[in-house]
């Protein structure tokens, strides 16, 4: 049905997808499964003509085809369901499900028989939403159907869904697998995007594994099982063992009691009713697969949640920080370095000396002169080669904007900016993404190095090797609460694997 | 190629190619391009009136192309220095007319506190009105260019206009008002070129508004907001606050024309005096790639047009001093398209306002 | 007193919100696909300059007489056709920033129209008169009928058409458009051409309906009047007539009262009253009365990731 050949892309320095080749056979549910940022929805928006990529062929039906957007590949019987709903949502369910594909002419919209071929769908799948309801009132569960029902009116053959159960209850999964399983009988083919192994061994019928932009593995479901394919996906060549002590901890510098974060405008729990402590000298990891809450936790605690969006208590150092804004935990002695260092980290148009003293900028010795309103161009200078110096960053040219270093370069930077405040509690965030080797045991001997100063550490990181190596104490995050907490030096990955995509 | 010169670079280009443009058009309407060009740009550079009389016409441009920068370093378009600038001329003119009696010494400082003061405060308003309810600064500023020509129609037809002036201008300021005209001290300048004080006060506000942006805390955090608001949060800067601060300067610095127009020219309120400064201004913090210098260099060069676009109308046979709008407006055009890549614009849309 | 709710007052204020309703619809159509549309009042002096022009052209050249403001109407449209195609292509290809490109197409027309006047007429900005019966019809009945349907066919054209749909699905969602095979591009440069169209018509009858000239500056500021009732309107087509109305209303009070509006016994200043439109735009676009949300992707240029 449909065939990747040799299939690359790349998005600026990451090399997303490497020579890909997939293969799915007609009639079947195919489950691609990996790591985050393994590669598996490039390749998938690639083939649904969202993205082009750089070298490679798309095959439909045993025929190359060029596929250069979406409009080409509904052409051709292609649909696809994202990962975010692409659904306009002041608009009602009929108009969301015909939009692009009109019934009736040019000059009047034909609802009624859109209304009756979408009612005629949805008892064919058994899929249930009333067209005439606007999609902003909808559940997350009903708006997936309408995507379903958007692929199936474009007629589509073959449907691909990215991490279509991420959003859904239990209950609602199996409802959801249901209805693949009746598309599978209707001669329908399912490829569907994952990281739950669990799904993968119930629903599909064949798996490829990825990872690192690279495909590792195919396989039939019924010749594997989730220890295999856990191995398969988070397998490293290169292991990193930290070189540490026992932790000396101290007396807690965090406590987290019952925090509940929402997001977004329908008020989602992200992080829903998590409890824990960090004390000092000791390094706390929170593994997890990326978008269980661990985002929305971090800001919570750096201060960059509005306080009405957050219940519960955040304890630091005997005080309750809840109603004090990030400038004031900066005081305090808290420093951040957060997972997007782009949009959260940098100002990438200021020069590295500028983005140097991001955080103390406003006071002494930076702003020092004139009843410190302006700043020291000397003091900032001599903080920049500093950090510089220690944390090898390069080119070490203080006056380049930040824009022109390389990702490790730039983590280098903010990780020198955030030490330099000598912090009591340091939030950690995904702290070696996009990073060389050598800059990577640079940054994990450095965090060791901090916590035996007496620094209370919490980190998160989507590496499982990352945070077992480096955690003295590991704790499960899975759909924004704790599911367990493991001692990282007697774990296995497979255990940890699964509480971070089972949840228990 | 060195920064500076890529700084440059780039304007150049626009320019000439505006100019190119308007040369087309020039001869589509059956004129000589070279002559009328000559004629617009070649009078400014006589001695002393040419320069004398360009140095004055940049005045106000250079302060609302600084309003206009400043608002761009913090992300905000402050399409409004045109009503910023004739409220805050109405309230020199008023604090001029009111304290008439007093000494220079007391009543030119009273005078230009006003200006600054209550340009800051007109500026101010759609500020707080984006960070307290998130609604579009643009929008906002338009409305209030408005909202602020009407409310001085009134004031000056109503309450501040000598009985029986046809003219709809305020009655004059106090002579203490007055600031000298450079012809009054420096030698072989006449005194009858309206260039005045004010100018160097404009240059004066060049230096502080680069040391304000670049060397005070306050700017930093204002030039943060604007690179990348939410990087700026996470440093502990509180957005709103940049954003009202930012738009009170921007005003504030608009409203300064008000000095030159009131204190330093016509020593009243007159009705319609902006010839569109703070549009204008719009299209100098743009050539002028939003650094102080380059607002001084792109008001010289406007100024020259403005100034030039007088003999044209008077001495070419088909080209009037509309010209020089066409090419503002074409200059801007190509500055457009560019700056798109260097300042990603995208952040004046509504979605990422509404927080 | 005087009476203000007089006969008179309505069909002036028909007339007076007409070139309203016609730039207000035009900005629809622009910013429910997601364009701002600051420049209508650059796009409705270039409608109004090109109609006076093209309309004596066609009286006194070609002597087509009575048929010369239809003709004139038709060249008001196209030159409103052809600035928003410049607008168009210039934040929609080159991705330009949409206010700036606005402000710039605001100060460009204008120059133009005293540029080319002084050409063709030598005159400083303005057009020859027109003679009374060479004009588009004003009998504020006809009007309100055309009114009337126009505003009926584009709520049909925006609720009823494929068109419409995914016009307005651009405008919300390009991502969600695009990814139901909807061209982002095609849709905004019809709904930016369609604004230049209306305003441009909107900006003829100003010429050579209202009036029988074109002056300098004559729109003085009606393209931003426009805007706001579009806001004001929140980007629905009935509301925004209704808006145009209102603020054609508050136009003719001001002109017809000449100074003071006499109201339960006060005096208010005629100021004040043209204050009204920019003063209720900014309380609704505050969120004061009801919530006017704007299109979710207004001002953003959709870059598709390559």
């Amino acid at each position: 049905m449909l065939e990747l050949r040799q299939i690359t892309k790349r998005f600026g320095d990451v090399l997303a997808n490497d020579q890909v080749d997939i293969v799915v056979k007609p009639g079947t549910i195919h489950a691609i499964v990996g790591e985050n940022g393994a590669g598996k929805s490039t390749a998938m928006r690639i083939a649904y003509g969202f993205y082009t990529a750089d070298s490679g062929q798309i095959l439909v039906d045993g025929q190359v085809r060029d596929i250069k957007s979406p409009h080409d590949a509904i052409a051709l019987g292609i649909g696809m369901v994202h990962q975010h709903f692409m659904l306009v949502e002041t608009m009602t369910v009929a108009e969301n499900i015909i939009l692009g594909a009109e019934p009736g002419s040019a000059v009047a919209l034909d609802l009624k028989s859109a209304a009756s071929q979408i009612r005629q769908l949805s008892e064919e799948f058994k899929l249930a939403v009333n067209p005439n309801e606007p999609v902003e009132h909808l559940s997350v569960g009903q708006q997936q159907r309408v995507e379903l029902l958007k692929a199936l009116y474009r007629h589509a053959r073959l449907l691909i869904l990215d991490e279509p159960t991420a959003v859904l209850t239990p209950l609602e999964v199996e409802e959801f697998f249901a209805i693949l399983r009746r598309m599978r009988e209707q001669g329908k083919t399912v490829i569907i995007i994952t990281h739950k192994l669990s799904e993968v061994l119930a629903i599909s019928d064949e798996v490829t594994v990825m990872r690192d932009g690279k495909v590792v593995g195919r396989l039939q479901t019924k010749d594997t099982n989730a220890a295999e394919l856990a191995r398969m996906m988070v397998g490293r060549e290169v292991l990193l063992r930290v070189e540490k002590t026992d932790p000396n901890a101290g007396r807690a510098q965090l406590e987290v009691k019952n925090l509940s974060v929402v997001a977004g405008v329908e008020g989602t729990k992200r992080v829903n009713g998590v409890s824990f402590e960090v004390r000092r000298g000791e390094i706390v990891g929170i593994a997890g697969v990326e978008g269980n809450g661990q985002t929305e936790l971090m800001e919570a605690l750096a201060g960059l949640v509005e306080p009405s969006r957050m219940t519960g208590q955040i304890i630091y150092d005997g005080k309750n920080l809840n109603a004090l804004g990030a400038r004031i935990r900066r005081e305090l002695g808290i420093a951040h370095i957060p997972e997007d260092r782009h949009r959260r980290g940098l100002l990438l148009d200021f020069t590295l000396a500028e983005n140097s003293i991001l955080g103390v900028h406003y006071r002494p010795p930076i702003a020092a002169i004139a009843g410190d309103i302006i700043l020291d161009e000397s003091a900032i200078q001599r903080r920049a080669n500093e950090i510089i110096q220690a944390f090898d960053v390069r080119p070490p040219n203080a006056a380049l904007p930040a824009r022109a270093l390389s990702g490790g370069n730039q983590q280098k930077l903010i990780i020198g900016r955030e030490y330099r405040v000598d912090p009591k509690l340091l939030l950690v965030s995904q702290p070696t993404r996009g990073v060389d080797i050598g800059a990577i045991e640079f940054i994990h001997r450095q965090l060791v190095r901090l916590r035996d100063d007496g620094c209370a550490i919490l980190l998160v990181s989507a590496e499982l090797e990352e945070v077992t190596s480096l955690s003295d104490r590991l704790l499960i995050i899975h759909e924004g609460r704790i599911a367990g907490e493991v001692d990282p030096k007697v774990a296995t990955l497979e255990e940890i694997g699964l509480l971070m995509t089972r949840g228990h | 190629m060195p920064k500076f010169a890529r700084d440059l670079l780039f304007p150049l280009i626009a320019v000439v190619a505006a100019f190119i443009v308007g040369g087309i058009l020039i001869l589509l309407i059956g004129d000589n391009p070279i002559t009328a060009y000559r004629l617009l740009i070649g009078s400014a550079l006589s001695w002393p009136d040419g320069i004398g009389y360009t140095l004055f016409h940049a005045t106000p441009l250079i302060f609302t192309g600084l309003a206009v920068l400043v608002g761009f370093r913090c992300g905000l378009f402050n399409i409004g220095a045109e009503g910023q600038l004739y409220i805050a001329a109405f309230a020199t003119a008023w604090v001029g007319i009111t304290l008439a009696n007093r000494s220079a010494w007391i009543l030119i400082p009273l005078c230009c506190l006003a200006a600054i003061l209550v340009g800051a405060i007109w500026g101010a308003i759609p500020g707080i009105l984006k960070a307290r309810f998130g609604s579009h600064e643009v929008i906002n500023t338009i409305m209030l260019n408005f909202i602020a020509i009407y409310l001085i129609s009134y004031l000056t037809q109503y309450h501040y206009r000598d009985a029986g002036d046809p003219i709809l201008q305020t009655s004059v300021i106090g002579a203490g008002a007055h600031i000298p005209r450079l012809g009054a001290f420096v030698p072989g300048f006449p005194e009858r070129i309206p260039l005045n004080v004010a100018f160097i006060l404009a240059l004066l506000c060049c230096f502080l508004v680069y040391v304000f942006l670049w060397r005070t805390k306050w700017g930093y955090e204002i030039r943060a907001t604007g690179s990348n608001p939410t990087a700026a949060e996470y440093g502990g800067i509180s957005i709103r606050k940049q954003i009202v601060l930012a738009m009170a300067v921007s005003g504030a610095l608009a409203g300064m024309v008000g000095i030159h127009e009131v204190l330093g020219y016509r020593y009243r309120y007159y009705d319609g005096f902006s010839d569109n400064y703070g549009f204008t201004g719009i299209a100098v913090a743009l050539l002028g790639r939003n650094h102080p210098v380059g607002v001084i260099l792109a008001a010289l060069l406007f100024a020259v047009l403005q100034h030039g676009g007088i003999y044209v109308d008077g001495f070419s046979e088909h080209v009037t001093k509309d010209i020089v709008q066409v090419l503002q407006g074409i200059i801007i055009l190509f500055v457009a398209a560019e700056s798109f890549f260097k300042w990603s614009l995208g952040r004046f849309g509504f979605r990422r306002l509404r927080t | 007193m005087r009476d203000i709710f007089a006969w008179s007052l309505v069909a002036s204020t028909i007339r007076l919100a007409t070139p309203l309703v016609l730039a207000a619809l035009g900005g629809l159509f622009s910013e429910r696909s997601g364009v701002i549309n600051i420049a209508l009042e650059g796009k409705m002096l270039a409608g109004a300059f090109t109609a006076a022009a093209v309309t004596y052209a066609a009286d006194v050249r070609f002597g087509m007489g009575t048929a010369s403001p239809w003709v004139g109407l038709i060249g008001g449209m196209l030159a409103g056709l052809f600035i928003a195609a410049i607008y168009a292509v210039s934040c929609i290809k080159f991705k330009a920033d949409q206010v700036v490109s606005g402000a710039a197409i605001n100060i460009l027309m204008l120059g133009i129209p005293g540029f080319l006047s002084g050409a063709l007429f030598l005159s400083s900005g303005s057009t020859p008169q027109l003679p009374k019966d060479h004009l588009l019809p004003q009998s504020p009945l006809v009007i309100a009928i055309a009114i009337g349907i126009l505003v009926f066919a584009i709520w049909y054209v925006l609720y009823k058409t494929p068109f419409g749909l995914r016009l307005r699905s651009v405008g919300e969602n390009p991502e969600a458009a695009d990814a139901a095979g909807v061209s982002v591009s095609g849709i905004r440069y019809s709904g930016v051409l369609l604004a230049g169209v209306l305003a441009g018509l909107g900006g003829a009858y100003l010429s050579i309906g209202q009036s029988s000239l074109f002056t300098r500056n004559m729109t003085a500021g009606r393209g931003f009047i426009a805007l706001a009732a579009l806001i004001f309107g929140k980007w629905r087509p009935v509301q925004t007539l209704l808006a145009c109305l209102l603020f054609g209303f508050t136009e003719a009070v001001s002109i017809q009262m000449q100074g003071t509006v006499k109201f339960g016994g006060e005096e208010i200043p005629v100021q004040f009253i043209n204050m009204v439109p920019y003063v209720l735009t900014i309380i609704v676009l505050a969120g004061f009365i009801g919530t006017s949300r704007p299109p979710r992707a207004l001002g953003i240029p959709y870059q598709k990731e390559k």
